[in-house]
């Protein structure tokens, strides 16, 4: 867990990563967003903890090059691991903490049935969100 | 050699399409049982066990025999990827397996476990065909007293050897004991145990027990404990074996056989401490190869030990597999369950009306020896669908443990209801499951209480058959020459006990804390 805790200036930006090309969509943008309002970066990456093997909860490896590429952009930045019932929520507890001015997803494909079996993540955040939430998807123009 | 033509005769019996068939259900089913942590063989089985009734006796044994093996198996891919034993005898493949699939030798440890397994199962099931006739024509001659000594011998060694606390291996044999006197008493007709309800008077059902202790209990376990940290899984290719793993392996698979079949057929059996002295064995041989290799370039392997070694992986594995072989010939010789897995097979042949017991082999000789010749094509089908299938089998551990556990309990109610048809069977599902759950949390093994239900009253019979040729006098128990020589054997192995399991302990910690400092070195490197 990275903390870099200098409040920025005008709230932060949460975004919702995973250690795949839709979490770094996500950051990507969010990264973008917090430059031009001098905000601050706050990732949240969630599991649900109730599988072996999660390959969306970041290995240590994998955050120590998160933790790098914040670092990089020279903005306030917190890396957040949570363990809880629902990866949305664990997302929007920390935006309502930290009262944060915009939330980042990133949105993958989900089928009908997917959706029904699996849930998702990214429409929990849209529809429960009580700030703005930008989704975006890998492969996109950046802002 | 007339076994083998016996065996041959077998295997033509087992070859047909629907039994292969059922052998590769249970090859599959197995595996996937295996690679989940928690869920072995013997939970499989049980929550089979229903099911199977509509099947000839045949065929449901061919697809145990598939199951049991596969599960051994599969075991291994878990402790290699994701350095989480699913079972006991998998610790030691853990240890080395792991560190290799770090360093990126993953597959090469898949394939010496996979090939490992099938030498190691094939030579096994060859052995069990050779001895097992041969001490059931033993067996017929044993008096009642030497069976009963015969069944103290392993209730005894199963609750006090294998386990880490002989206090608690003994609560549980007591508590299985008791369970299996639940119901009418077989020679005076008089109710025992059953609390004035009339269900229970028809004795307890094996299912019910098995599958309340195995999959109740376990997913109650699970549910208590739902949330963890999830695991790092090793990503891995296709499995293979280069040469020079070939020529660093093959000589531990043998070691490892030939450790694991006297331990898996002794009637303590149980793959832990088989897989543990292949280990040690491999460990010292490699370090003494280097030693003497110096300079010449010869015995790579001896500095490789603690950080990935192939032999550490291919001896336990072997030894692993040949002692669930070995399992097999006191269970078709002497009807002396050893390990969980065995002691539910048992319980199905119960079902099926065949008793168990040196007659078997010659009652039923037909169905032994297909049932042998199908574990060697369980063993082929778990070799050719296993080495392509491993980066699928991984993908299994993905999977939320709410829904499994939801499918497990779903089909352990089925299968409480479907033995009786009544709901009271499921009532007394759920107090089993309790009980399983209870046991977990208090550190109890499970096995010693399913053997002591199994065997229970099967040693009260040879009691009482003992009993009433001497006209109740206890000294015809240790009348016989045999009968003394095991309660010798028991003696011998209750003083040596501590001192065993001094010394295991003390090499086993010492290995586990080199094996961590090899892991902080590697991890630091790569930082």
């Amino acid at each position: 867990m990275t903390t870099d805790e200098t409040s920025p200036a005008d709230g932060w930006v949460v975004v919702a990563w995973t250690p795949d090309e839709f979490g770094d969509a996500a950051l990507e943008h969010g990264i973008a967003w917090a430059r031009e309002g001098g905000r601050g970066v706050a990732v949240v990456n969630g599991t649900r903890g109730d599988a072996l093997v999660d390959e969306r909860f970041a290995a240590p490896a994998g955050l120590a090059d998160l933790a790098e590429r914040l670092r990089g952009t020279g903005l306030p930045h917190v890396v957040r691991q949570e363990m809880g019932r629902d990866v949305a929520e664990q997302v929007l507890d920390v935006a309502a903490e930290l009262d944060a001015r915009l939330v980042v997803v990133g949105l993958r494909h989900r089928s009908p049935v997917g959706k029904l079996l699996m849930g998702s993540v990214a429409q929990r955040i849209l529809l429960t969100a009580t700030c703005p939430v930008l989704a975006v998807k890998p492969g996109g123009r950046t802002a | 050699m007339e076994n083998l033509g016996l065996l041959a005769d077998g295997l033509a019996a087992a070859l047909t399409p629907m039994n292969l068939l059922y052998a590769a259900v249970g090859v599959l089913l197995g595996t996937f049982v295996g690679v989940l942590p928690g869920i072995g063989p013997a939970m499989a089985i049980a929550l089979l066990l229903p099911v199977t009734f509509g099947l000839e006796p045949t065929q449901a044994f061919i697809m145990f025999a598939g199951l049991y093996y596969g599960g051994m198996y599969g075991g291994s891919t878990t402790s290699i990827l994701l350095n989480t034993p699913g079972e006991s005898a998998s610790v030691m493949t853990a240890l080395e397996g792991n560190l290799m699939a770090r360093a990126g030798r993953g597959a090469q440890a898949l394939a010496t476990a996979a090939v490992g397994s099938f030498v190691a199962g094939t030579i096994g099931t060859l052995l069990v065909a050779m001895f097992a006739p041969a001490l059931a024509d033993v067996a017929v001659e044993i008096g009642a007293p030497s069976y009963f000594a015969l069944m103290v011998l392993a209730l005894v060694m199963t609750a006090t050897v294998l386990g880490a606390s002989p206090l608690r291996g003994l609560l549980s044999l007591f508590v299985g004991l008791t369970i299996g006197l639940v119901g009418l008493d077989l020679n005076t007709g008089q109710p025992r145990l059953t609390f004035g309800v009339t269900q229970l008077v028809d004795r307890l059902d094996i299912v019910v027990v098995a599958v309340g202790i195995f999959a109740v209990g376990e997913a109650l376990w699970v549910a208590a404990h739902l949330r963890r940290k999830p695991a790092r899984v090793v990503p891995v290719g296709q499995p293979w074996l280069g040469r020079n793993d070939l020529r660093r392996s093959w000589r531990p698979w043998l070691r490892g056989t030939a450790y694991g079949f006297p331990f898996g057929a002794l009637p303590a059996g149980g793959a832990e401490l088989p897989t543990f002295l292949s280990y040690v064995t491999e460990r010292r041989l490699a370090k003494r190869a280097t030693l003497k290799g110096r300079g010449t370039g010869a015995g790579p392997g001896g500095d490789e030990f603690g950080k990935g070694a192939i032999e550490g992986v291919a001896g336990p594995e072997a030894a692993n597999n040949a002692s669930a072989a070995g399992m097999l010939v006191p269970m078709l010789a002497l009807g002396l369950p050893v390990t969980a897995t065995a002691s539910v097979m048992l319980s199905a042949l119960q079902g099926y009306g065949i008793q168990p017991g040196p007659q078997l082999m010659t009652e039923h000789a037909d169905m032994v020896w297909t049932l042998l010749a199908s574990l060697l094509i369980g063993n082929v089908l778990l070799l050719v669908l296993n080495l392509p299938l491993a980066p699928l089998w991984a993908r299994l551990l993905r999977i939320p443990r709410p829904q499994l556990y939801a499918g497990i309990l779903f089909f352990a109610c089925l299968g409480a209801y479907a033995t009786n048809l009544d709901p009271f069977d499921i009532a007394l599902l759920l107090v089993f499951g309790l009980l399983g759950m209870a046991m977990r949390r208090f550190g109890l093994p499970v096995l010693p209480l399913i053997l002591g239900v199994i065997l229970g009253p099967l040693m009260e019979t040879k009691l009482r058959e003992a009993l009433t040729i001497s006209g109740g006098d206890p000294a015809i128990l240790w009348s016989e020459p045999l009968a003394i020589a095991i309660y010798v054997v028991l003696l011998l192995v209750l003083v040596t006990r501590p001192l065993l399991s001094r010394w295991r302990s003390r090499t086993e910690s010492r290995i586990v804390a080199e094996a961590h400092e090899a892991e902080a070195v590697t991890e630091g490197a790569q930082r």
